[in-house]
């Protein structure tokens, strides 16, 4: 037993906790659009994780215009040309889910406000199939590199520190001697998501539209009694939503460099998990829960395989959902007679 | 007893699925202009039946927000699979399969019934769908059981006493005996809907609390339909890995499969049995039989008519 626990590769482990809490961070991102939606209109927006696809193939066909595509270009290019399009894709994508998303809410699901559950559930659905189908036209069925724009404008210098090695991102724990990565990419992630997320608890605990949207969540009927608009805070909310997938949008392809059509659907599913798992409707619960779903990923694709991941996520989502009704933070509403 | 005003619809939808295959010169003016045989199509579309009635019988009288039913449907297909194949040596035939995959298949409906149906609404959607993918992935990697995905095969036709050799999928016998299994089903669903436990679903759709308060014990109600929907779909199942000879690819029973039976199933409405078959009549119709028929009129007759001759005529 001994023998084990000093075989244990620490170095490892502590290697895939930091690729969790990043993909974990990613994740959070993605599953704020579904809790808030959820929150507000206790509609299961589908269409969101195809919303996030939409935005990475924004992000590629942005970066295409700008010459970033093409082999062997990005090896000779100076680091301010790059942080160019990136920045612009920041401000684009965001701005585009966010409108997409408002734009879904308005045409798709307000003409069901009242209607029963199933209704918009099913409209969501048909939404995903059709962004889905749109992504298939946009990108083709085979998954697309996007190229590796970090890596390019920070690349990782070899050991007498001066000459750069292309293709490999910097390292930003090389220098000391724990033998982890934590790279610019890892840093990126954080650094994006950890001030967004506290800029939207701000907005929701202090803002008068946060506490409007906050009152609609309780009761719908008694905020616009009150004199809240309740269609306009709907609309700000997959507004934020939107934004915050296209976010997360922009950071999966620049850190994972790969996309697909179909990776909507996946990671809107994993994303959907770490809302219901943190206690659907709560903001701390999506990050809570996004951050428990990265790393049961990648510490399970470690020590249990790479093809079990997503079994594996479900399960402890089943098996946490058996103890914990309403989710890790979500509050019990007793039914309403 | 008083004819109704209407005309019956759904016996003369049976009817005419009754009388059609056996008038062969239908099916070979069907063939001449699309090359698939309706005979061959059809019992597809039955199975797809069975299925959405089950999910009739969860989601429809009760009211649980069931997006998993195509994880049983798999678990059905993959244990008459592991039941008759060569490759195992149990080989028991369909008939035995086929009662075994239906209780086997609702024991599973037993096991993940049992602790979440307490869950709400919503939550309870999220873990029959994770469920669902537990299940495919589950059959995905269980390569040394399950074959992976290549799935299982041959799965022999099903035999019947008395007949001198096994109905092949493709005959009109199997056609018959999809359309016995789809009526079976229906009138299966008619005399539940009708029964003590059928009202006692429908009352705790209508209001859960308010049937409680009634008496009944909602949690025992629900996991029985959780669990009737299961084993009829396992059924299905059965039906289905029998009818294409093999268990298919593991992704057949994933989540587009599910959300296809809940849309027949709201497209026909909800808790209506008639709505269930006719809602399958449109869109798995349209889906495997007519879209592909499509496909085909508009590749070999509407494009070499009509398409290039045009672009022809303008240069392009």
């Amino acid at each position: 037993m001994l023998v084990m626990w000093a075989a244990f590769d620490w170095t490892n482990f502590g290697q895939q906790t930091i690729n969790g809490l990043t993909i974990g961070a990613l994740i959070a991102l993605i599953a704020l659009g579904y809790t808030m939606v959820y929150g507000i209109v206790e509609l299961i927006n589908f269409a969101h994780g195809d919303l996030f696809m939409l935005g990475c193939f924004l992000a590629l066909s942005l970066v295409s215009v700008f010459g970033l595509n093409e082999a062997g270009v990005l090896a000779t290019m100076p680091w301010w040309r790059i942080l160019g399009p990136v920045l612009l894709c920041f401000l684009v994508i965001p701005l585009f889910c966010a409108g997409l998303n408002l734009a879904v809410d308005r045409v798709v699901y307000k003409p069901l406000r009242n209607a029963p559950k199933l209704a918009p559930l099913v409209s969501a659905i048909g939404v995903s199939f059709i962004f889905m189908n749109i992504g298939l036209f946009w990108g083709g069925a085979q998954d697309v590199n996007f190229p590796d724009l970090v890596a390019a404008a920070w690349p990782e210098k070899s050991a007498d520190g001066e000459r750069i090695q292309t293709g490999i991102v910097r390292n930003l724990l090389a220098d000391s001697d724990t033998g982890l990565r934590f790279t610019v990419k890892d840093a990126m992630v954080i650094g994006v998501t950890v001030p967004l997320m506290l800029a939207l608890s701000l907005f929701v605990s202090f803002t008068k539209t946060g506490k409007a949207m906050r009152a609609t969540a309780q009761n719908p009927v008694a905020a616009q009694l009150m004199g809240i608009n309740v269609d306009w805070v709907i609309g700000v909310t997959f507004l934020i939503g939107g934004a915050m997938a296209g976010f997360g949008s922009v950071m999966y392809a620049l850190t994972l460099n790969t996309v697909g059509y179909q990776m909507g659907f996946q990671n809107g599913l994993y994303a959907f998990t770490a809302a219901v798992l943190g206690g659907i409707g709560n903001i701390y619960g999506a990050v809570l829960g996004g951050i428990v779903i990265g790393l049961v990923r990648s510490l399970g694709s470690e020590y249990v395989g790479e093809t079990w991941t997503s079994a594996l996520v479900f399960a402890v989502l089943i098996v946490i959902l058996v103890f914990r009704p309403s989710g890790l933070l979500g509050s019990r509403t007793p039914e309403k007679v | 007893m008083a004819q109704p005003k209407y005309p019956n619809w759904p016996m003369a939808f049976l009817i005419a699925f009754a009388v059609f295959p056996l008038v062969p010169a239908l099916d070979e003016w069907f063939f001449t202009f699309t090359n698939r045989s309706l005979v061959q199509q059809v019992p597809g579309m039955f199975i797809f039946g069975i299925l959405t009635l089950a999910l009739n019988a969860a989601v429809g009288y009760v009211g649980i927000l069931h997006l998993g039913i195509a994880a049983f449907f798999g678990i059905g297909a993959y244990i008459t699979g592991i039941l008759t194949v060569p490759a195992y040596p149990f080989e028991i035939g369909f008939w035995c399969a086929l009662i075994v995959a239906t209780l086997g298949t609702a024991a599973f409906g037993g096991v993940i019934g049992i602790p979440t149906l307490r869950l709400r609404g919503d939550y309870l959607a999220l873990v029959t769908l994770g469920f669902a993918e537990v299940v495919k992935f589950s059959i995905q990697n269980l390569d040394a059981i399950t074959g992976g995905p290549r799935g299982m095969n041959p799965i022999p036709p099903p035999e019947i006493i008395g007949l001198p050799e096994p109905l092949f999928v493709d005959s009109i016998g199997f056609y018959f005996l999809t359309l016995a299994f789809l009526v079976a089903a229906y009138l299966l669903l008619a005399r539940i809907e009708r029964s003590r436990l059928g009202r006692a679903w429908v009352a705790i759709r209508e209001d859960e609390l308010a049937a409680s308060c009634m008496g009944l014990n909602v949690g025992r109600l629900k996991l029985a339909a959780f669990v009737f929907a299961a084993g009829l779909a396992g059924a299905a199942g059965c039906l289905y890995a029998t009818s294409i000879g093999s268990t298919a690819d593991p992704n057949a029973y994933g989540f587009n499969k599910s959300v296809l039976v809940l849309c027949c199933l709201i497209l026909g409405g909800l808790g209506s049995r008639n709505g269930a078959l006719f809602g399958v009549f449109c869109l798995y119709g349209f889906d495997q039989i007519l879209s592909p028929i499509i496909d085909v009129g508009f590749n070999n007759k509407f494009l070499p008519t009509v398409i290039t001759p045009w672009l022809a005529r303008h240069d392009c």
